[in-house]
């Protein structure tokens, strides 16, 4: 019945901050699978957080056994929960600590290509014309980059650090926000409610950033939870060919390191934890993302 | 098949590898870490230095290095390699080539088992195959694909031995014939895990797509009319809605084969597969920019014509899509 009456009232009104903010509490609460999503993103920070606390170890220091050799591909034990690499150090402090460098990352990246392609939707969408040819063209190039190669040239070129990754994936990623979220830029510039607030006197920045914007954060928020997800992956993959901040550990230089010394042949220990938390993190940022993808589209809430 | 809308895309399809080539250029000029340290020993006398500088055309202004590099860029001409000591172009012939034959079987693989995996979730949607069907390929996506890659070598060909880890061929394998060097079953046990890995992580994404178009197919009058007229499902199925189900599946390859190409370079790192993506990454290792720049840009090129090819198939199998 609500449905029905809001489709009946003049869409008069536009949709103000404070009413989109309080629907994102029922977005990321939605349906199992988002609040699954969203309490092992929670679960990820508080390690993150609490790593020193949570660490058993040094994760850089060169633990020996008992007898004082160092403890090369010890496998998990009572000492090293998670067994140690080849240079004896705890894995499972290393994948604790790892938390850190993929949120960074993720969420950084996430939020920078977010606010930057968001920010060339809207203007975009909104002015048309030649604005919106020089910047769909831009758009076009950035399509035409291979992604990961790009990023390896660069990080490599700029020496590899988090932050270099950070840029890297932030100056191509923004592109596909950009695209999609100009589409409906487009469209919802031809509301009736957008006439009424030019009838009022709003400027153009008004109107974007007070009532366009609104409409399209489920949208925004649908990339970010996305390219949160990407992000991580990136990142994994460009540490893991070698091109990984030799400062920071994260689970891409851990993976690197086993693969690149060999002892992935037996020592699954060193394989596996990170790969799965990278998993599970991601998976999580996909779920969220697709719950946010259902509020967004109407036309998947009435399926399955 | 309108011949001013081809020479349209073609143009612009130029353009934009143009301004690629252009931001390759500069990103290798401009950004700091000197390029030619990797040319030059800091040991050498000034004067041999300047030799080799103005060898490699490092000693002229930035506006002629840029001409040049265009202009033999065009002719296929890449210079010449820092570390391989031999002209760029010389080196990428077979890179190519394996790499395209990974990508392809990687495709084919993928949208098979994509194709079919979707029709089998549309077809027991709203059951656990479909619920569970749909968590696996997101998994999938979300495992990044060396890590899949690892476990798979760690099974398959560390512990089991059923396939080699690494390269192209059995080492001291000699191909009678170029067909013999690829169409071999030594060239096939090599090929399988490199493709089945990467098909895991791109199936997951033509399978929901299947699925979420076959299922709004099924909303559509016709699969009524269909049915009222008697048909099996299978028969709506196969004979009605996949036909226009497939629609978006066709243009989601242009995206697809843009992502295998560039996203191959973790798998082909990974099995050690010698082709451009590896090559990549070895050459930037290697600070060997040359070869870094030849490969880039033919990563772009291939992305480029594989976007062209899939906008004119796409246009000639909707016609309801016009091409203007």
């Amino acid at each position: 019945m609500r449905e029905l009456a809001e489709g009946l009232t003049p869409p008069v009104a536009a949709p103000t901050w404070r009413g989109r903010l309080s629907v994102l509490r029922q977005i990321l609460f939605r349906d199992w699978s988002t609040g699954v999503g969203v309490t092992v993103i929670a679960l990820f920070i508080l390690i993150a957080a609490l790593a020193p606390v949570l660490m058993s170890h040094d994760p850089w220091m060169i633990n020996h056994r008992p007898n004082g050799s160092i403890a090369r591909l010890d496998a998990p034990s009572r000492a090293h929960l998670l067994g140690t690499t080849d240079l004896g150090r705890d894995i499972f402090s290393q994948v604790i600590v790892g938390a850190r460098a993929a949120l960074l990352v993720g969420f950084l990246a996430a939020l920078m290509t977010t606010v930057v392609g968001t920010t060339v939707a809207l203007v975009a969408g909104f002015f048309g014309g030649w604005v919106d040819d020089v910047l769909m063209r831009i758009v076009d190039v950035a399509y035409a980059i291979p992604f990961i190669p790009f990023v390896i040239v660069l990080v490599s070129l700029l020496r590899p650090s988090i932050w270099n990754v950070i840029i890297a994936i932030g100056l191509l990623f923004w592109r596909s926000p950009a695209r999609v979220i100009r589409a409906q830029v487009l469209s919802l510039k031809e509301r009736p409610y957008i006439k009424a607030a030019r009838v009022a006197g709003a400027g153009p920045w008004r109107i974007i950033f007070q009532h366009i914007a609104p409409n399209i954060l489920p949208l925004a928020m649908l990339y970010m939870s996305i390219e949160v997800g990407w992000a991580i992956i990136t990142e994994s993959s460009v540490s893991f060919l070698g091109l990984g901040d030799p400062l920071v550990i994260s689970w891409g230089t851990m993976l690197n390191l086993a693969f690149t010394t060999g002892a992935m042949q037996r020592a699954w220990w060193w394989v596996l934890p990170p790969g799965v938390s990278i998993i599970l993190l991601v998976v999580a940022a996909f779920l969220v993302g697709r719950g946010v993808e259902e509020y967004a589209n109407p036309r998947l809430r009435g399926e399955i | 098949m309108p011949v001013r809308y081809l020479l349209r895309r073609l143009v612009q399809v130029i353009l934009t590898l143009w301004l690629v080539a252009t931001i390759v250029f500069l990103m290798f000029r401009l950004i700091p870490g000197d390029p030619t340290s990797a040319l030059i020993d800091p040991t050498f006398p000034a004067t041999l230095r300047a030799e080799i500088l103005r060898r490699f055309g490092l000693d002229r202004p930035l506006h002629e290095q840029y001409l040049s590099f265009l202009s033999h860029a065009v002719r296929g001409d890449f210079g010449y390699s820092f570390y391989y000591s031999q002209p760029v172009e010389s080196i990428i012939g077979d890179m190519v080539i394996n790499t395209v034959l990974l990508a392809l079987a990687t495709f084919v693989l993928t949208y098979l088992l994509g194709i079919a995996g979707g029709v089998l979730l549309a077809w027991k949607r709203g059951t656990l195959v479909d619920t569970a069907g749909s968590l696996v390929p997101l998994v999938f996506r979300a495992a990044p694909v060396f890590w899949t890659g690892m476990l798979v070598l760690m099974v398959f060909s560390y512990r089991l031995d059923w396939f080699p880890h690494a390269g192209l061929r059995t080492p001291g394998y000699v191909a009678a014939s170029l067909w013999d060097k690829y169409a071999s079953a030594d060239f096939l046990h090599h090929l399988f895990l490199p493709a089945v890995v990467s098909t895991l992580y791109y199936m997951g994404f033509p399978m929901l797509l299947v699925r979420n178009s076959v299922l709004s197919n099924f909303g559509e009058e016709y699969v009524e009319f269909a049915r009222a007229r008697g048909m099996s499902e299978a028969r709506v199925m196969f004979r009605h809605v996949l036909r226009n189900a497939l629609l978006p599946v066709v243009t989601s390859a242009a995206t697809f084969l843009g992502l295998a190409l560039g996203g191959q370079i973790i798998v082909e790192y990974t099995f050690s597969w010698p082709g451009l993506g590896r090559e990549i990454v070895m050459a930037t290792q290697r600070r060997d920019y040359p070869v870094a720049q030849a490969m880039f840009l033919l990563l772009a090129v291939g992305i480029g014509v594989m976007n062209l090819l899939v906008d004119l198939l796409y246009g000639y199998l909707d016609p309801r899509v016009r091409l203007r």
